[in-house]
């Protein structure tokens, strides 16, 4: 009896936690007229929607910057945090904590304080309206630092006196030797960092202006916000799911992975 | 030879955050701080102002709204996402099936962009065609105006945040639930203690740290707050759902005051750090 209400309460609220995006993704693929009305299956089908968004907007060229973008600061973000977080974890040099306690301050800097320097900055630096405004903003990340910090501590020391009698220098042996033994890590590195990258849309609002270099989250925006949509209902959600496919689908298949780089994040 | 690099070794490591932080953390702060004393549209020169913008703000009607409206998000999406969280989290616990399928679920909206959930919302929380409302007056209620009104409006958003991102707070609570020994809930079967009992005296005080963590979570999220209100409501109705992050993007790149939106980027982050401080105070006390 009770297990039976649990399951109807749990039920209720997995139906209000996927009929939204099953009810966007069915509109998306309505004629215009039926959206007000649709509560299931659309009376007919139709891809207008979706010819119509790749006619207005460059939603394609949008999907490949946000790619792009997305993966080159994993890359980047992997790279440098796990030298750094090496450095901390299995290294010693003055100021070595000083580091250590920058990052942790960091980490509780609200971003309001640097928004509008960081965006002089890209100013200054003529990063407005290029790649580089997009990418090295993101490139290191403090959260990533200290995640690799903790999982180099368990690294054996064994394995690097090793590495260092056979003559590897630092990198081979943060990159070559110990980098398998860390696999965890970097998958929750890279999957938080591409998310959240990936998902990013204020930056982009500020330091894009020029169409063609657009990331997805901000192009659909402008386009949700800005009109360009003529109250196409159906145009502006078309755009909506082709944002949050991609997402959708890396989820379906990394669930758990997600799940638990996630729940990572509350472990500090 | 080698020995010289062994040494510099580790400095060369960590040289790449030491740059980041100086040109991203670092300077920002300090050139963030000195951009509050002048007026600046980035295209003419830069103008000292004395304290101009300090006497600005505190005669602006809108900066203290948008503080308001962003203290009156945090007042209902914190207590919401506490609540749905911790109570989907123990309903998952109790070993039933699919569980890992409800968590998934759960989890989902979690995982998209802010503007996908803000898009569907929108449509969601439509005044005649609104799948919501149509609800509502299936069974006979009124229609609510969930965006247009100014009642309804911020409201309507923490809601739409607190389903959000419910989904990681009820797999950081399950986390917590995991760490709480069995036997602790049996000794209090034996002593014949309700359900009611056995969450308020044995789950709720192993799950304080974790709520620590929510709240905090919870607040500096909301304290970011930007997307949902610019996308759906444009910080309208007549300013009801202005965001501090809202306020001082709107400043910077509608109005190009610089030297404004600097100074408004600075005194929420005081203020921030403030609210999160008094929370930690408060919430530690009652461990």
């Amino acid at each position: 009896m009770k297990k039976a209400l649990i399951y109807i309460i749990l039920i209720v609220f997995a139906i209000a936690f996927i009929y939204p995006f099953f009810w966007m993704l069915i509109a998306s693929i309505s004629p215009e007229t039926e959206i007000g009305s649709l509560t299931f299956l659309p009376a007919h089908f139709t891809l207008h929607n979706y010819i119509s968004m790749f006619s207005k907007i460059p939603i394609g060229r949008a999907l490949f910057n946000s790619i792009l973008v997305s993966s080159i600061i994993t890359f980047c973000v992997i790279f440098f945090s796990a030298m750094v977080g090496y450095a901390l974890a299995k290294t010693k040099f003055i100021g070595r904590d000083f580091i250590f306690y920058i990052i942790i301050f960091t980490m509780t800097l609200p971003f309001q304080i640097t928004l509008i320097p960081n965006y002089i900055t890209m100013v200054k630096l003529g990063f407005v309206d290029h790649y580089a405004a997009l990418i090295i903003p993101f490139v290191i990340n403090n959260f990533a630092i200290l995640l690799f910090r903790q999982a180099f501590i368990s690294t054996p020391q064994a394995l690097i006196d090793a590495a260092k009698i056979d003559g590897c220098n630092n990198m081979r042996i943060i990159f070559q030797v110990l980098f398998p033994s860390i696999i965890p890590t970097i998958v929750t590195v890279g999957i938080l960092t591409f998310m959240s990258t990936w998902n990013e849309v204020l930056w982009p609002l500020i330091v894009i202006r020029d169409q063609q270099l657009m990331t997805m989250p901000q192009l659909v925006t402008l386009f949700s916000v800005g009109g360009r949509a003529e109250g196409q209902l159906g145009v502006k959600l078309a755009s909506a799911v082709l944002l949050a496919l991609p997402i959708i689908i890396a989820y379906t298949f990394f669930q758990k992975y997600f799940i638990r780089s996630m729940a990572s994040s509350g472990i500090k | 030879m080698t020995k010289r690099k062994f040494k510099i070794g580790p400095y060369l490591l960590v040289s790449p955050y030491v740059l980041f932080f100086l040109i991203f953390v670092a300077f920002p702060v300090l050139f963030s701080f000195y951009l509050t004393f002048h007026k600046w549209n980035v295209i003419s020169p830069m103008e000292y102002s004395g304290l101009y913008n300090y006497e600005k703000m505190l005669h602006d009607r809108l900066f203290y709204k948008s503080l308001i409206n962003t203290l009156y998000f945090l007042a209902i999406h914190i207590p919401l996402q506490l609540v749905f969280s911790l109570g989907i989290a123990v309903l998952l616990n109790t070993k039933i099936k699919f569980s890992s399928f409800f968590r998934a679920a759960f989890f989902l909206p979690f995982i998209v962009s802010g503007v996908v959930v803000t898009i569907m919302w929108q449509q969601l929380y439509g005044f005649n065609s609104g799948l919501i409302n149509r609800l509502l007056t299936d069974i006979g209620l009124d229609r609510i105006g969930w965006l247009t009104t100014e009642k309804m409006s911020m409201p309507s958003i923490a809601i739409m945040a607190t389903w959000k991102n419910v989904g990681l707070y009820i797999v950081l609570f399950l986390v917590g639930l995991q760490t709480i020994p069995k036997y602790y809930y049996e000794v209090a079967d034996l002593e014949g203690a309700t359900d009611w009992q056995k969450f308020k005296y044995i789950t709720l005080p192993a799950l304080n740290p974790t709520i620590f963590m929510v709240v905090i979570f919870s607040t500096i999220g909301g304290f970011s707050l930007f997307i949902e209100p610019y996308v759906m409501t444009g910080g309208g109705p007549l300013n009801s759902s202005l965001s501090s992050v809202l306020y001082i993007y709107k400043q910077a790149f509608d109005f190009y005051h610089m030297g404004y939106a600097a100074t408004l980027g600075f005194t929420f982050a005081i203020f921030i750090l403030l609210v999160i401080v008094l929370q930690k105070r408060f919430l530690e006390k009652n461990y």
